[in-house]
């Protein structure tokens, strides 16, 4: 059974913005779109290990701050022609509450 | 509800071009079927001489396979050609019988080689060059050996001379007029050429008329009408092309010379499209690549029912596809009454350079030898830049206007090796972009950067990258700077914006893309950013930045660095700095334990490697102590450089010193479409480099030298003199107007020096030499500086924006998960 975990209010996160999200050993990037969607990605890009969570955020997309790749936050994978993946997470918004699982999920082939 | 039905006629170039287009912008709209004479797919026609010369295989010209249209759900008939157009039915017939219906038709016919109708023109062994069967037969016909005759001495028949040679034939040229390529060489140019190419072996007979091919059951021989008489097994006609228009004319649409299309590229029967060749736009009909690739966007943009776009014609330029001679033309390079030539001619080393130049713009370049500013003088001739103030240098090229050794020395681009590096930052090989352009059929700079990274950091071997480009496919990615769209969200220009925003108040950004009809819900990280800057450049009071549109740089107030950590740079007004200030800089790298402390090329203290958490509570220590954030991050006024002045200098001649914290007090916190330096030297020593600066000054005894659009960065550009002003007060009202003039018409990430190019010197001077436009300039600045001379810093410091700053934690029960 998936370990949902009360992060954070929606609000706490900007439109088209980021948090990060502190554990232990790594970061975690909480994406939120336009459309109030939230991702959840490691907050690191598959190229040079660039902070996602500092990137701008455009639709469903963030670009990296370093180097511009840019990576598709439902998936993490790296946008064509561009290869990679950054470990993504399941999350969800219930009455305006962000939940987040540690469970990383398995990745798209 | 069914999709419309489109039908493509002619699966050439042009016409999937706009398919392609079309698919991009609206992919499901169409339910789309191409007819194509060829048994192939499509393929990269400009290639064939690569081909024919043996320098490519036929698979390596191939653009879209069959795989391409199945994936895209297109129905290919090909070897099929259509016969009939149905306009009341609206249905294509096809030689085999086969009918299909349309509700919007794309006429792409292409055109043919001119085959002049001599006696024994029909003979087997007289072919055009055209298509890949021309190609297939020319090859096969070489493996013979012999002789062949061409007929016709321009780009196509050059080409084709020098693929026969090359295959093992004796070659003649036959031409009409007393020189080669006429309209595309003058009278020495051409001579250069024809010696060149006599050196490899083809041979020339200019002012030739033909008069009559003979033979029996093949051609033997071609006779001149001054007698002579050539022993040809092959003869190759490339006289010109004619646009294939009977299909069309047939069906009662109306032609002249080719299918008359309107700036939408419809004909006269809206729901018939035409593209390419056979098209003919404002009077003219197109035969190179660019154009088509224009019209196909502008096709595709009314195909998918956007129709925002209009084609207005293009300029166009030329390269001759024989490896090893280079040859650039573009433009009217044979000068009228009132024209200036630029001339440099240098025998020994084979370059010959000719601009010709109207009313200090450029109208026509030719280039032999030494083509590698072909596109750079290409864009100044379809930008109607100014070239007064590069007229002592223009002749040779863009690297002579100073370089700090990141351009090409002047060694042609493509005898580099493959291993050559173009791109330092992203350490790309010209290996590596060759492959990509050929094997994945990339056109755009645009493609290029996104397929080998090449290009798409600094920018400084944008030109290299343009001439490897159009030396293998010819102009295809050459579209009007001034029209490139902003990015891929939107077909409109950086100028289109920045003065629809004026024009139609537009003062957000959601109106913004709304009215322009963005592609894209929220934009991109190339367009969000320009927007705000232009919204905040023109409506400094109303506009409310938009912090989710700022790179991060700008969103935290410090340079984020290689490891994720950032920089902080605290200003010093005109370099200066009190004992208090630099003991408040130490002790905050004592407090925080600031790795690296360094002293910046502007004259400040850079301290490295800050975790972002920390940033707002050293930025308060900073407040404490009286100083504000330095921009060293932003698209903003960066410093004031200085030097001593007259206070201590034994040469200096005012108070440049004082002038500079007057400047940076003036202008400090101002956002900019690209970085901003201003540097005060205190006699013409110029000790703070001010000539090297967009606003420096230059003080003399009599008063102050001003100058503009100077840049230290990739290119070096010193500056222009802009004027000489006798007070410290105008010093200040002209740099105020000068800054003011770049803010609110230079488009985002132009530096002062291309942008003074671009628009010109006495456009600039017009502008701040008239008193009226000045002080309003001035004002509209000093305006402005009232909403953005607020310290970031110390707003962030007091709390501002806090969730940029502050880590989430997890609760305490869970925070020994994600341990691995």
């Amino acid at each position: 059974m998936t370990h949902w975990i009360d992060i954070a209010a929606l609000t706490d996160i900007p439109k088209l913005g980021s948090r990060v999200v502190k554990t232990q050993s790594f970061d975690i990037a909480l994406f939120r779109t336009a459309s109030d969607q939230v991702f959840a990605l490691r907050d690191e890009c598959p190229h040079r290990r660039g902070p996602l969570s500092q990137g701008i955020v455009h639709d469903t997309t963030v670009t990296c701050p370093l180097h511009n790749w840019k990576i598709d936050l439902s998936s993490g994978q790296a946008k064509a022609p561009d290869v990679g993946c950054a470990p993504s997470y399941p999350v969800k918004v219930e009455n305006g509450r962000v939940l987040l699982s540690l469970q990383e999920m398995a990745q798209a082939a | 509800m069914s999709k419309e039905k489109l039908v493509l006629i002619g699966n050439g170039m042009a016409g999937v071009r706009t398919l392609e287009e079309l698919i991009k912008l609206a992919p499901e709209s169409y339910q789309i079927s191409v007819f194509g004479a060829e048994p192939h797919p499509n393929y990269n026609r400009i290639m064939l001489s690569p081909v024919l010369a043996g320098e490519k295989g036929l698979s390596d010209i191939i653009l879209n396979d069959h795989a391409w249209y199945a994936e895209q759900g297109i129905e290919l008939i090909s070897g099929d050609a259509v016969v009939r157009i149905d306009r009341v039915r609206r249905r294509v017939i096809a030689t085999s019988g086969r009918e299909q219906a349309y509700d919007r038709l794309l006429i792409a016919t292409g055109a043919r080689p001119l085959i002049i109708p001599l006696p024994g023109h029909e003979l087997p062994g007289v072919i055009g060059f055209r298509d890949i069967a021309d190609v297939e037969y020319m090859l096969q016909a070489a493996k013979q050996g012999g002789k062949a005759v061409v007929i016709g001495g321009g780009l196509l028949g050059l080409e084709a001379a020098n693929g026969l040679l090359k295959k093992g034939m004796a070659v003649t040229v036959l031409h009409l007029m007393d020189r080669l390529m006429e309209r595309q060489l003058d009278r020495a140019a051409a001579g250069l050429l024809q010696a060149s190419l006599e050196q490899r072996g083809l041979a020339f007979l200019l002012q030739a008329q033909t008069a009559e091919i003979l033979g029996d059951d093949r051609v033997r021989a071609v006779r001149l009408a001054d007698g002579r008489r050539l022993e040809a097994d092959l003869v190759v006609m490339a006289v010109g092309i004619r646009p294939n228009i009977e299909l069309a004319q047939d069906a009662g649409i109306y032609c002249e010379r080719g299918i008359r299309v309107s700036d939408t590229l419809q004909t006269f029967d809206p729901r018939i499209y035409a593209v390419g060749e056979c098209v003919q736009h404002r009077g003219t009909c197109y035969g190179l690549v660019a154009p088509l690739f224009e019209q196909a966007k502008v096709a595709a943009n009314h195909l998918a029912h956007l129709g925002i776009a209009r084609y207005e014609g293009s300029a166009t330029s030329t390269r001759l596809k024989v490896s090893g001679i280079e040859l650039f033309s573009a433009g009217e390079f044979n000068e009228g009454e009132g024209d200036e030539t630029l001339l440099l001619q240098d025998p020994a080393a084979g370059v010959y350079k000719k601009l010709v130049l109207r009313d200090n713009r450029i109208k026509g370049a030719l280039l032999y030898g030494d083509t590698l500013d072909g596109s750079w003088y290409f864009s100044l001739l379809r930008e109607g830049a100014d070239v007064s103030d590069l007229r002592k240098t223009l002749l040779f090229g863009q690297h002579n206007l100073g370089d700090a050794g990141h351009g090409d020395a002047g060694a042609n681009v493509m005898s580099l090796p493959d291993s050559a590096e173009i791109c330092g930052c992203n350490g790309v090989c010209k290996g590596d972009i060759v492959k990509a352009i050929t094997s994945k059929g990339l056109f755009t700079l645009a493609e290029v950067q996104a397929h080998t990274k090449a290009s798409s950091s600094c920018g400084s071997c944008t030109g290299l990258v343009e001439a490897i480009l159009s030396s293998l496919v010819g102009e295809g990615y050459s579209v009007k700077p001034s029209q490139k769209p902003l990015c891929a969200c939107t077909d409109y220009s950086h100028d289109d914006l920045i003065k629809g925003i004026q024009q139609h108040q537009l003062k957000d950004m959601a109106a913004v893309r709304q009215f322009f009809e963005w592609k894209t819900p929220d934009g991109c990280a190339s367009c969000r950013p320009a927007l705000n800057y232009y919204l905040l450049a023109r409506w400094p009071g109303d506009y409310r930045d938009d912090a989710q549109s700022r790179f991060i740089n700008e969103r935290a107030h410090g340079n984020i660095q290689k490891d994720g950590t950032y920089s902080v740079v605290p200003r010093m007004f005109g370099g200066l700095c009190t004992p208090a200030e630099l003991r408040a800089i130490a002790d905050v790298c004592d407090t925080y334990q600031v790795p690296e402390m360094k002293v910046t090329g502007g004259q400040r203290i850079d301290l490295f490697g800050i975790k972002k958490e920390d940033l707002p509570a050293i930025w308060a220590d900073l407040s404490r102590a009286g100083m504000v954030s330095g921009h060293a991050y932003g698209k903003a006024l960066r410093t004031c450089k200085t030097c001593a002045g007259k206070t201590w200098c034994r040469f200096g001649t005012q108070d440049s010193t004082g002038l500079g914290v007057k400047l940076e007090q003036l202008t400090w916190g101002s956002w900019m479409p690209h970085k901003f330096k201003l540097a005060v030297s205190g006699c013409p020593r110029n000790c703070a480099e001010a000539t090297i600066k967009d606003f420096g000054v230059v003080c003399v005894e009599s008063g102050y030298e001003l100058h503009i659009g100077g840049n230290g960065g990739i290119k070096v550009r010193v500056t222009d003199l802009l004027c000489k002003v006798e007070t410290e007060e105008q010093v200040l009202e002209y740099c105020a107007a000068f800054t003011q003039k770049y803010r609110e018409e230079a488009r985002y990430l132009e530096r002062t020096a291309p942008w003074v190019e671009r628009v010109g010197l006495q456009y600039i001077k017009d502008a701040l030499f008239d008193p009226a436009q000045r002080q309003a300039l001035a004002e509209r600045f000093r305006y402005a500086q009232q909403f953005a001379q607020i310290d970031p810093w110390k707003e962030r410091a007091e709390g501002a924006q806090a969730h940029e700053f502050n880590k989430i934690a997890l609760p305490a029960r869970d925070a020994g998960l994600g341990i691995r």
